[in-house]
């Protein structure tokens, strides 16, 4: 085993979400909606030295195999990602992240004057598009920084 | 037409479209059968934000029909100062009606309420979003005057925040339309309208000053610049003065050229074009109910 696969292949058993665009580590974390309140160990490596990317950013959430539904998502902030499912220290399943046709209830529209932002019973929903996301309710593009869009 | 709700000129293909203005011409000329198949039809009003000018034509075009409203009033007056929420809202008028028509401040309304009910939902208006019956009253007079094939448009003024305009160019990526954009830098179309022109492939030019177009126009489709679109008064003056139009602007116009306007105006176009064969804004705002009619009477035959 080399010393790369044994950094990605550390936890026991869950998913390792790999070639995060460095600095989306976090983000990544909170579009999942994983802030560790329900006892999961979670591991997150940042800066890490890569060949594919100068740098990137490694989360490791122990005991839990997410889909591939769950992960699409992300492919909006952190579109390198791979993803590895682990069971008993071996690596099951290796994904890419893919671009889903949409993503609800994540991001929340910068548009303040969107009906999904009013006080009303709404789930926010956004079209990925080949360079952004738009919503789907007030047609608001955003291209820049859907990080900070993330509903947390 | 194949829909159960008009919320965007996005959702309308020409096929829906040419459906719409053949059955306004229809009804324009004669509106007796019409009638027969309307009568006692219920059309619920609920303009969460002042617009007497929509909602008298969808009166209009309802009572010829032989139907009647039932209107939610003003804001000020309704459940809603006391909090009710616009999906609550919706669903309790549906009850009451068997379509609804709904104007509201906010974008997207349109679209969630539509979620919400049963019946055919049209939106006259959300926000700085969409406007379809307004297009599809323009596209019926720009079809009576300059016909909308081979046609070479100019859409003039608050391009950004005019949702007139947002659905007219959407529209008009249906039909063989060159389309000229015309405004000041600041007020230039949004991204997401660029969006849509692009993707449609539409055949679409950007200008700061009208005279570099105005020879080839067929149709000059001018728009209010609003005073507060601006952070100072002088600029306002300097900038909205730019894209006005009088006699003498027309002037290098071509005879056949049809002005048109969605009305009010204020003071884009000098009241001495309104007695030349150029104005045609008075025309286009009549157009509002035998359109309105048409699209009421192909929703509500689609939803029984
Ligand atoms: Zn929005």
């Amino acid at each position: 085993m080399t010393e790369k696969e044994l950094r990605v292949s550390k936890i026991r058993s869950g998913t390792v979400i790999d070639h995060v665009r460095a600095g989306q580590a976090l983000n990544v974390l909170s579009m999942l909606g994983i802030d560790g309140s329900s006892g999961e160990e979670i591991s997150v490596g940042m800066n890490v030295p890569s060949e594919a990317l100068a740098r990137k950013d490694v989360v490791k959430v122990e005991g839990r195999e997410l889909s591939q539904d769950e992960l699409d998502v992300l492919s909006v902030i952190a579109p390198d990602a791979t993803v590895n499912i682990v069971r008993d220290y071996d690596v099951v399943e290796k994904n890419r992240v893919e671009r889903p046709d949409r993503v609800t209830g994540v991001l929340a529209c910068p548009n303040r004057n969107c009906i999904t932002t009013a006080d009303e019973p709404v789930e926010s929903a956004f079209a990925v598009l080949r360079d952004g996301v738009r919503c789907e309710y007030c047609d608001t593009i955003v291209r820049e920084d859907i990080a900070a869009l993330i509903d947390g | 037409m194949r829909h159960d709700h008009l919320l965007t000129a996005r959702q309308l293909s020409r096929e829906d479209i040419e459906e719409v203005l053949d059955r306004a011409a229809e009804l324009d000329a004669d509106p007796s059968a019409a009638r027969e198949r309307n009568a006692g039809t219920l059309l619920g009003l609920c303009f969460f934000e002042p617009s007497t000018r929509t909602k008298m034509s969808f009166e209009a075009a309802i009572k010829r029909l032989g139907g009647d409203v039932v209107d939610m009033g003003s804001v000020d007056s309704s459940s809603v100062k006391k909090g009710e929420s616009l999906a609550d809202t919706v669903r309790v008028i549906e009850g009451y009606a068997d379509a609804l028509v709904l104007r509201h401040p906010l974008e997207g309304s349109a679209k969630m309420a539509s979620e919400y009910v049963d019946v055919p939902l049209l939106n006259a208006g959300d926000g700085a979003g969409h406007h379809p019956t307004q297009t599809l009253l323009d596209l019926y007079t720009i079809r009576e005057t300059a016909g909308l094939d081979d046609l070479t448009i100019g859409i003039m003024g608050d391009l950004k925040y005019g949702r007139t305009v947002h659905s007219l160019a959407t529209a008009l990526t249906n039909f063989d339309a060159h389309q000229h954009f015309v405004s000041p830098e600041s007020l230039k179309l949004p991204r997401s309208v660029r969006y849509d022109l692009h993707e449609a492939g539409a055949n679409v030019r950007e200008h700061t000053d009208l005279e570099e177009v105005l020879p080839s126009l067929d149709v000059l489709y001018v728009t209010r610049i609003q005073r507060e679109r601006f952070p100072d008064e002088n600029e306002y003056h300097k900038v909205a003065g730019q894209y006005q139009i009088d006699a003498e602007t027309l002037e290098a116009a071509s005879d056949d050229l049809t002005v048109m306007h969605p009305l009010p105006r204020v003071d884009e176009i000098a009241p001495e074009i309104d007695d030349t064969a150029y104005a045609n804004y008075f025309e286009q705002a009549h157009n509002g109910v035998p359109v309105r009619m048409a699209l009421l009477d192909l929703l509500m035959e689609d939803d029984q």
